[in-house]
């Protein structure tokens, strides 16, 4: 088998929380050692030049417009997005048109999936058919046909004692779940974190209390059930405690969040700029801080893109009736930079939230630059400055709310499986 | 003379000169309405749309009057029963109107925002005519040239507002203009009527109206909107008029000279008692409507003062 040596590396190692000088050496598509100083002799040789090799991210909650709205994502637009940001696992979402629900679209989605991406893709399936929080769906079979995580998305089960079910039957099979904490009642209609701003706007708004009523509600069920639970973001300063609670009493419980939440706040809508539209909406800059905290520390456990496509026509309307998300699959890393520029993050904690601990959560091996894991690997510089164009994004939506924003953080190669799927120009 | 906006979108935007600006020059044209030709050529020539996207008869017909006083062609387009219905969006909507070269368009919308968003899509003034919860500047307007008048001043007024404040844009841009001009402003209304952050506002908040009336020159009353309620903010209208609707007993607890207002349409008996609406010697509803006219004249032309001073960029 062939080996690749990448030289005169700076190597970020989330496992071993390291940040430090070194080579790192592949063969056939797995690790094989890293090191510093003498470096071993190999078939190939990439010389990094000193800039930063790191775990390829592991992204949770990717969505690909494939089933149904292809016009916004297919899986080989996001791919190559991914590819290009250094994305080298997709976890994708089930809220398609129609749902993943089913072990017969999730084949059609793997089928997809392979041919038309360079990147890494692990699909999640609906908990509940139609992801409507009524009937469970096939959580075994879907299991089989390699659905890594359950979640109905933004969708949340609103019939506690459904949501009960379907957790007691996943914890009987092992299946991790994915929620979204929110009180449904309370946020229904709110584009928008109640408080002056929203007031001012005159934006229908939700009191950042509504995901902590959710995160409640969800630890009760977790005690009751013993089910595998990961939140899918955590954005308020209120819904920590009650996740730092629930660790520590040893419940099965995880949580993450997105980039936007953790670079962008409130005010950053201005005069109700809709792509500055996520869900949950973006928050007061004081829960901001306070979740950037709970990743350095690790209460929160994973930082994804959170990645959504729209196309134009759902974000050219009014702020209330335009469509939620943003797309971030290339992004990401450069929005993270700033978290490390600022002296809030380093590296190695980066990159345990965005590689290290979902690969760990999912079951995946990828995420670490240990012996025996995949090649999974991006190059990248966390200095070079360029200024966001979203008309160069390979995402078939541009939806990106860092548009015309100074960035600093570029991805110069990725690798998937020790093969190189991206190269910068 | 100062006003160097290319929009009327809000208060937000204006400074306490312009704000002024609109108000002296308003003063003109109550002058030129009372007389009995009541024509000028400000705005001859200009063609003014009107679009509103939702129901309103009293402001539609007030930038009508205005917009015909001063010569222009307008045009009335009634929204909800035309192309949006046929699932045109807002800005192909704005697209086609903005080739038609319209020089003023008034607008209304349900949602906040939405007129900005539209003018950023056309080359023409924009006027907005109340979106969603968010303004309603020449509402504001208005009011303010009503208290002027009836006070002598527009500062160091103590203001009180009072009633459904959560879902109100008038509410709001009152806020705004008055809180510029260097008012003291009460907001009085049940907590469930007021917004959330209001803290932040720069106002005194009171639950209690008796408590809030308490030595203010101005009573601004809201029309309860019963349309905009989701359910479930008051417990009854009698319970509602009873804490919080102006009576005789509560109006005197504001100062002697004080002024009630009220935007309209005006449900009696419930935020406000049908006599002191009627009452010419502290109500100045009636004078708010024909102030309404005489500002919404004096922006419509300080508006396409500024439009015939550019060249008009051409849009895409």
């Amino acid at each position: 088998m062939t080996t690749t040596l990448f030289t005169n590396a700076r190597l970020i190692d989330p496992e071993a929380g390291t940040d430090a000088p070194g080579w790192l050496l592949i063969e056939g598509g797995a690790i094989k050692a890293t090191g510093a100083g003498e470096a071993p002799k190999a078939d190939a040789t990439v010389d990094c030049g000193g800039k930063c090799l790191a775990p390829g991210i592991v992204d949770i909650g990717v969505k690909v417009c494939e089933p149904g709205e292809r016009h916004k994502e297919s899986y080989r637009s996001a791919g190559l997005a991914a590819a290009a940001g250094g994305v080298t696992t997709m976890v994708t979402r089930p809220d398609t048109l129609p749902s993943i629900d089913s072990p017969e679209t999730l084949e059609f989605v793997g089928r997809r999936a392979n041919a038309a991406g360079p990147v890494n893709v692990r699909p999640m399936a609906a908990l509940t058919k139609g992801r409507e929080g009524r009937e469970m769906t096939e959580i075994g079979f879907l299991m089989d046909a390699g659905a890594v995580a359950f979640t109905d998305c933004d969708n949340v089960i609103s019939n506690t004692k459904v949501f009960q079910r379907a957790l007691t039957y996943a914890r009987g099979l092992g299946a991790l779940v994915i929620a979204h904490p929110q009180e449904p009642g309370l946020s229904a209609g709110a584009a928008a974190t109640s408080g002056k701003f929203a007031s001012l706007r005159g934006i229908p708004a939700v009191s950042p209390m509504a995901e902590r009523m959710g995160i409640d509600r969800d630890i009760a069920l977790l005690e009751m059930t013993g089910a595998r639970y990961h939140a899918d973001q955590i954005t308020t300063a209120r819904a920590l405690p009650a996740l730092e609670r629930a660790k520590r009493n040893g419940l099965d419980i995880t949580a993450g969040t997105s980039i936007h939440h953790l670079t962008l706040n409130e005010l950053d809508v201005a005069d109700y700029r809709t792509f500055f539209k996520v869900k949950p909406p973006l928050r007061s800059e004081e829960d901001r801080q306070a979740v950037v905290e709970a990743l350095r520390t690790g209460l929160i456990d994973t930082l994804s893109s959170m990645h959504t496509p729209q196309d134009e026509e759902s974000k050219r309307l009014p702020f209330e009736e335009a469509a939620s998300g943003a797309v971030a699959l290339e992004t990401l890393l450069p929005a993270a930079m700033r978290l490390y520029h600022a002296g809030d993050l380093d590296m190695p904690t980066l990159f345990r939230a965005m590689a290290l601990n979902p690969a760990k959560r999912l079951g995946l091996p990828g995420g670490r630059l240990a012996e025996g894991a995949p090649a999974d690997l991006v190059l990248f510089d966390p200095d070079k400055p360029f200024v966001m164009d979203r008309a160069t994004l390979r995402s078939k939506s541009k939806n990106t709310p860092f548009d015309g924003q100074r960035m600093q953080g570029r991805v110069l190669a990725t690798y998937v499986g020790g093969a190189q799927v991206y190269e910068a120009e | 003379m100062t006003f160097a906006q290319s929009h009327l979108l809000g208060i937000e935007p204006l400074s306490p000169p312009e704000i002024t600006t609109i108000l002296d020059l308003a003063d003109q044209y109550v002058d030129l309405n009372r007389r009995d030709v009541k024509h000028s050529d400000a705005l001859a020539g200009l063609t003014q749309i009107n679009m509103f996207f939702e129901n309103s008869t009293r402001t539609q017909a007030s930038f009508e009057i205005a917009g015909k006083r001063l010569g222009a062609d307008v045009m009335n387009m009634a929204m909800q029963a035309s192309s949006i219905k046929k699932g045109e969006t807002l800005i192909d909507t704005a697209m086609t109107l903005n080739a038609m070269h319209p020089d003023l368009l008034v607008v209304r919308h349900p949602h906040s925002g939405a007129v900005d968003l539209l003018s950023q899509k056309v080359n023409c003034a924009v006027l907005n005519a109340g979106d969603g919860r968010h303004e309603h500047p020449t509402q504001a307007l208005l009011d303010a040239l009503t208290i002027r008048r009836a006070k002598g001043r527009l500062h160091r007024l103590n203001i009180a507002i009072c009633g459904d404040i959560a879902h109100s844009r008038v509410a709001r841009s009152n806020i705004l203009l008055l809180g510029k001009m260097e008012n003291r402003i009460r907001l009085i209304g049940p907590p469930t009527l007021m917004p959330s952050g209001i803290a932040d506002f720069g106002v005194e908040v009171y639950d209690d109206m008796e408590e809030g009336l308490r030595d203010v020159d101005v009573v601004m009353m809201l029309r309860l909107q019963r349309e905009r309620m989701d359910g479930g903010f008051i417990p009854s209208e009698r319970e509602y008029y009873f804490r919080y609707g102006l009576d005789a007993e509560k109006l005197a607890f504001a100062k002697e000279d004080a002024i009630v207002m009220h935007p309209g349409p005006m449900n009696r008996g419930v935020e406000i008692d049908g006599e002191i609406a009627d009452d010419i010697n502290r109500s100045v509803i009636q004078e708010q409507v024909e102030m309404g006219v005489a500002v919404r004249m004096a922006a419509m032309d300080l508006l396409a003062r500024n439009l015939r001073a550019k060249p008009r960029e051409v849009l895409a």
